[in-house]
C-alpha cells in the first residue's frame, strides 16, 4: 500500500486540477452566453437577405444565377470544415470531423476532394486525408465576418472559375447545451432559402439600381458569406457549451477521485498507527 | 404623417431599428431619397451616410456599402459595416486616413492600389459625415 504521504500528494494534485477545470467551466459558461447572443444578433441580417433573395426568385423565376445551377459532372469538391481552435471540449471536433470524413469517403469515389478549414483542429486532422487548400485559424470569441472572408471568397472564386464543382460546409449546430449536431450543407450550388416571404398579393417586382443582375450577383455572394459566418458563430456557441459540459464532468470526476483517495489515505494512516502500536507492544513484551 | 419601419443591419448585429418619415441613402448611382409608400426597390449602396429623419429628429449612420431593400412601409438596409455617427472617433479616422493615403502613395500602379483607394474613399466619406454631424 502506498504511504500516507504519497496519497496526500495525490489528493493535493487532484484538488489543484479540479480548481482549474472548475474555473474553465465557469469561463466557458459565460462565453457560451455571449456566443449565443451573437448568433441571435446576426439573425436580423440573414433573415433580411433571405427574404430579399426569395422575393427576387419569385419575380425572376427564369433567371438562374451561377450559384444555383447544379453542375452535371462533379469532379472537384471542396469541403469547408468548421472546428474549434482549442481542444478540451469533449467530442465536439471528433464528431464533426468524423461526419466530414464519412461524407468524403463517398465523394472520393467519383471526385477529387480539397479541404478549407476554419479552426485549427480541422486543419491538423484533415491534412492526413486531403489537400488543405486554405485555412483560417485563431478566430476571435466574437468572430467578425471579415475574419472568414478570405476562405469564403477563395471557394467562391474557384467555383465560378470551374475549379470546384461543389462546395460543402460541415459544422456543428447548436441543439441545446448538452447536444451539438454535426451538420453538412451544400453551400454551392446553394439550396434556395425556404420561402420566408409573406404570401404575395399579385405580381410585383423591385425597381433595380443599377440593374437586376449586378444587384443579384452581389446579394448571392453576401448570402453565401452569411451562411458560412452563421456556421462559424453557431460552432462557437457549440464549442463553449461542449467545453462547459466537459469541464463540469472533469470537475465531478476529480471530486470522486479525491473522495476515493481520502478513504485510502485514512486506511493507510490507520494501518501505520496499528503497526506502530504492535511494534511497541512487541518491544515491551520482549523486554 | 405616415411613417415607415427602418432596419439597418450588418452581418454581426443590428445597428439601427426604428420608424422614420424619410430616409436618404447613398445609392450606387446617386443619393436615394425614400419616403413612406415608396414602390419596391432594390439597390446597391456605396460608402456614405444614411440619414434617417423622424419628424425633427435626424439620425446618421455611416455605412461602407451594402444593399437597400425598400417596401412600401419597411426599409431594410443590409450594410457591410455600419456605425452610428455618435459612436465615431474623429482622431482615429484621421489617423486611418493618413495611413491609407500613404499606402496609395507607396503602391502606385500596384495591384493593391484599388483596395487602398477604396479604403481612402471610405475614410474620407466617414470623416465628412462626422464633421458635418459635429457642427
Amino acid at each position: 500500500m502506498a504511504s500516507a504521504k504519497e496519497i496526500r500528494g495525490q489528493i493535493k494534485a487532484t484538488q489543484n486540477t479540479s480548481k482549474i477545470t472548475k474555473a474553465m467551466e465557469m469561463v466557458a459558461a459565460s462565453k457560451m452566453r455571449k456566443a449565443q447572443d451573437s448568433v441571435g444578433k446576426s439573425r436580423a441580417y440573414s433573415d433580411g437577405i433571405k427574404t430579399v433573395i426569395s422575393n427576387l426568385m419569385q419575380s425572376h423565376p427564369e433567371y438562374k444565377h451561377t450559384f444555383l445551377i447544379p453542375r452535371e459532372e462533379v469532379k472537384n469538391v471542396a469541403y469547408i470544415i468548421v472546428s474549434s481552435d482549442k481542444g478540451l471540449c469533449g467530442g465536439l471536433n471528433t464528431n464533426v470531423l468524423k461526419a466530414a470524413l464519412t461524407s468524403m469517403k463517398d465523394v472520393k469515389k467519383t471526385a477529387e476532394v480539397e479541404v478549407l478549414n476554419i479552426g485549427r483542429r480541422a486543419g491538423l486532422f484533415m491534412r492526413r486525408f486531403a489537400k488543405i487548400a486554405g485555412s483560417v485559424e485563431e478566430i476571435n470569441d466574437q468572430p467578425e465576418l471579415a475574419e472568414i472572408l478570405g476562405v469564403v471568397n477563395m471557394a467562391v472564386e474557384k467555383f465560378i472559375k470551374g475549379e470546384y464543382d461543389e462546395v460543402r460546409l460541415v459544422y456543428n449546430t447548436f441543439v441545446n447545451t448538452m447536444t451539438q449536431q454535426p451538420t453538412e450543407v451544400c453551400l454551392l450550388p446553394c439550396a434556395m432559402p425556404e420561402d420566408t416571404a409573406e404570401t404575395r398579393t399579385g405580381y410585383w417586382d423591385y425597381l433595380y439600381e443599377p440593374d437586376s443582375k449586378v444587384v443579384l450577383d452581389g446579394l448571392m455572394r453576401r448570402y453565401v458569406e452569411t451562411l458560412v459566418y452563421h456556421a462559424v458563430l453557431e460552432n462557437k456557441a457549440c464549442e463553449q457549451s461542449a467545453r462547459m459540459v466537459a469541464m463540469k464532468s472533469a470537475t465531478d470526476n476529480a471530486k470522486e477521485i479525491i473522495s476515493d483517495l481520502q478513504i485510502t489515505y485514512n486506511k493507510a494512516r490507520q494501518a501505520a498507527i496499528t503497526q506502530e502500536l504492535a511494534e511497541i507492544c512487541a518491544g515491551a513484551a520482549a523486554a | 404623417m405616415s411613417t415607415m419601419e427602418i432596419l439597418v443591419a450588418t452581418a454581426e448585429r443590428e445597428v439601427y431599428s426604428g420608424v422614420a418619415t424619410m430616409l436618404v441613402a447613398p445609392g450606387a448611382a446617386g443619393e436615394l431619397g425614400i419616403l413612406p409608400k415608396h414602390s419596391p426597390l432594390l439597390a446597391s449602396l456605396v460608402p456614405g451616410e444614411l440619414r434617417i429623419t423622424n419628424g425633427d429628429h435626424i439620425d446618421e449612420v455611416f455605412i461602407s456599402g451594402g444593399f437597400i431593400e425598400v417596401q412600401p412601409n419597411k426599409v431594410t438596409v443590409l450594410a457591410d459595416t455600419a456605425e452610428r455617427a455618435a459612436d465615431m472617433d474623429e482622431a482615429e479616422i484621421v489617423a486611418a486616413q493618413r495611413r491609407a493615403e500613404e499606402m496609395v502613395e507607396s503602391h502606385k500602379g500596384d495591384t493593391d492600389m484599388a483596395m487602398a483607394e477604396a479604403e481612402l474613399a471610405m475614410l474620407t466619406a466617414r470623416l465628412r459625415m462626422l464633421r458635418k454631424h459635429k457642427k
